[in-house]
């Protein structure tokens, strides 16, 4: 018997109806994503990467197809209906982190839990959140605020925030966008580990070398999908960090 | 801590512009301390308004001779020589619900004792006088109906007169003299203070009427009718029935008498208090509701600010209601603290209004209650747009929000 996809897109329509002119971003997507997949969502810029996004995190509606997320209809709740949803079965990284400033990475990671349907003790959330950031190794940093925190340690944040209610998945948009290379594969490793973990994760790129981290690359074109293979030449990204680090030990020594 | 977090989080809020939070709350304060400060002196106005009417005696109704709207010479209330010692004793035989009646003759008179003398207001009363001015002798005892019928020459004295006259001697017993007829005196008067009208209601000395009438002024006519009802609510039926007989007896056209109850001296005497809370409550509403738009355009400023932040919370699982109490309860822990510092202030700067100018002051506990209810009151319809404005945020286009 086969595993019930998490997610399933059936001929997903996105049209922004912006006064004039019609924008067609998303013409047709059909896709089914099955649970412990990581996946890779590649493609110029405007080719509607953002907007599929959007939609599988249940943040925007369809204008047309369906979609089924752990076997629930999302592509027709309300505005209501799918926070309960996001807050109960997605989470979300950002490119800019979307951390909130001035305010400890403990009390970001808590944040999501203020929000569950069902009342989560502040003694509890204390300790969710707390393991859900040493699971990011940021274990250390829990009283720092944001603009106390490198850019990959903020991402790891975020990370943190998306993994705290549990979610059946894990959704990035250009999570790397904003990060150095070394920084990129660092996070890229956070992935790969909570995806051995067993956390399916979908994640926007337009980089090809942060998509050969993934297991399968999906490419959109003028918001249909062109390509849909596995990821031949894979790559781990703790090899990949001992490989540049070696290659930085050579420059300071030469 | 679903109940908990919002009022975390918008104390989190308001610390981090503490300054704007203070600047926005002054309004609140302004207007809940002036509110506070005007009832507490006001009430405390009315208050010694009341106590000095109440000090007229229990459940009084006065007949003054004269009348008021009546044209001509007029020479205020108790001059004009229309009522008689008949006109007082029909009152206490005809008219239902009266327990006391006392005719009333005043005159001022140099008198003479121990060698010093002294001016003081000489009131022909009946022994009724002190039961209907809820009046204590101190010492003594009241003159009789007795000393009234044989025109005694007995007279019961005020505290000043004691003070001015025998010092720290016992009076009872002691004679005093007045338009050169020796009085004795029987009695000494509890000290009561001031009237309503500032005069020193202890400057007296008690004669029959019947003796001051006769072997004083040489007088027919009384000044005033005192009347005690039997009750709060006979008062009126007192009052009417005084009216009826009165006009009955005297067969003038015009009525030539003033029937007054304590009632309605007590509220031509509070009226003027109640005028200057009416105003003052109007000043202080203005100042509120000022406050108020002073919070909803700091909330609207907050959500424009915070678009980003709702648009995070609202990815993380937020609902349209969690962001709208979230900033409803920012709104309210605003005008409620507001109001807090308010009513604090409101309170100093009436007592210091107290300790200033020596008027009481008396801050009604209700009105810390309506204080407290009206500013929440506020921040929450102040605070109601802004915080839907937020609740409708589209959380994409939040999130993209610089
Ligand atoms: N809110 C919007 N209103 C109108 N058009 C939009 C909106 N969001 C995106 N678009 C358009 O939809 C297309 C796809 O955008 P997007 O999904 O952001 O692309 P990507 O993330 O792949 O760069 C673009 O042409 C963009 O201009
Ligand atoms: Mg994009």
């Amino acid at each position: 018997m086969q595993t019930r996809p998490v997610i399933e897109l059936a001929e997903i329509h996105k049209v922004y109806r912006t006064g004039e002119v019609d924008v067609h971003a998303v013409r047709g997507v059909s896709l089914d994503i099955l649970p412990g997949e990581f996946v890779a969502i590649m493609g110029s810029s405007g080719s509607g990467k953002s907007t599929l996004m959007n939609m599988i995190g249940c943040l925007d509606r369809p204008t047309g197809g369906k979609y089924l997320l752990d076997g629930i209809d999302v592509s027709t709740l309300d505005r209501d209906q799918r926070a309960v949803i996001r807050n109960d079965k997605i989470g979300f990284i950002f490119q800019g982190f979307n951390l909130l400033s001035r305010t400890t990475a403990q009390e970001n990671v808590e944040m999501p839990m203020l929000y569950n349907r069902h009342r989560v003790s502040a003694q509890e959330q204390k300790e969710r959140a707390r393991s859900s950031l040493e699971l990011v190794g940021l274990g250390k940093r829990a009283d720092h605020k944001p603009n106390q925190l490198s850019g990959g340690q903020q991402q790891r944040v975020a990370i943190a925030r998306a993994l705290v209610n549990k979610p059946s998945l894990l959704l990035a948009d250009e999570p790397t966008g904003n990060l150095d290379s070394q920084t990129s594969i660092e996070i890229m490793g956070v992935f790969q580990k909570l995806n051995e973990a067993g956390i399916t994760i979908v994640m926007v790129t337009h980089e090809l070398d942060v998509a050969r981290f993934t297991k399968r690359m999906v490419v959109l074109r003028d918001g249909k999908i062109v390509t849909d293979e596995l990821v031949r030449d894979r790559m781990d990204a703790a090899v990949e960090l001992g490989k540049l680090k070696a290659a930085q030990e050579a420059v300071k020594l030469a | 801590m679903k109940l908990f977090a919002p009022f975390k989080i918008a104390g989190r809020a308001l610390r981090r512009n503490k300054m704007r939070s203070l600047l926005t709350m002054l309004g609140i304060i302004i207007g809940v301390g002036s509110v506070i400060a005007s009832v507490s002196i006001t009430t405390g106005a009315t208050k010694q308004v009341e106590d000095k009417v109440a000090s007229l005696g229990q459940n009084v109704v006065t007949v003054f001779s004269g009348n008021f709207t009546s044209g001509g010479m007029r020479g205020g209330w108790g001059s004009a020589p229309t009522l008689t010692i008949e006109d007082a004793r029909a009152i206490k035989n005809e008219v239902g619900n009266v327990v006391a009646v006392s005719p009333e003759v005043r005159d001022r008179e140099q008198i003479l004792a121990n060698g010093l003398n002294w001016n003081t207001q000489i009131q022909g009363e009946s022994p009724d006088y002190p039961q209907i001015r809820d009046w204590d002798i101190a010492s003594g005892s009241m003159f009789t109906d007795g000393d009234v019928r044989s025109l005694g020459k007995v007279a019961v004295i005020g505290k000043t007169v004691v003070d001015q006259l025998y010092g720290s001697d016992d009076p009872v017993g002691q004679t005093l003299v007045i338009r050169n007829i020796p009085f004795k005196v029987v009695g000494v008067l509890a000290a009561k203070g001031f009237n309503l009208f500032g005069q020193d209601q202890d400057d007296v000395v008690l004669i029959p009427y019947t003796s001051h009438m006769r072997r004083i002024t040489k007088r027919t006519f009384v000044n005033s009718i005192m009347v005690q009802a039997a009750s709060k609510d006979t008062i009126n039926l007192v009052q009417n029935d005084i009216n009826t007989l009165l006009r009955d007896r005297h067969k003038s056209a015009e009525p030539d008498f003033t029937v007054r109850s304590q009632l309605e001296l007590m509220q031509m005497a509070t009226a003027t208090t109640r005028i200057m809370s009416v105003l003052l409550g109007a000043i202080a509403s203005v100042s509120l509701i000022v406050g108020g738009i002073g919070i909803m355009n700091i909330m609207l400023v907050s959500v424009t600010e915070r678009t980003r932040e709702i648009g995070i919370r609202m990815a993380v699982g937020a609902r349209g209601r969690d962001i709208l109490i979230q900033f409803l309860i920012e709104a309210v822990t605003l005008s409620l603290a507001g109001g807090m510092v308010g009513i604090a202030l409101g309170m100093i700067s009436a007592q210091i209004v107290a300790a200033t100018t020596g008027w009481p002051t008396i801050t009604p506990f209700a009105w810390i209650g309506i204080a407290c209810v009206s500013s929440a009151g506020i921040g929450i319809v102040s605070g109601f747009y802004p915080a839907w404005k937020a609740s409708r945020l589209d959380p994409i286009e939040a999130l993209r929000y610089e």
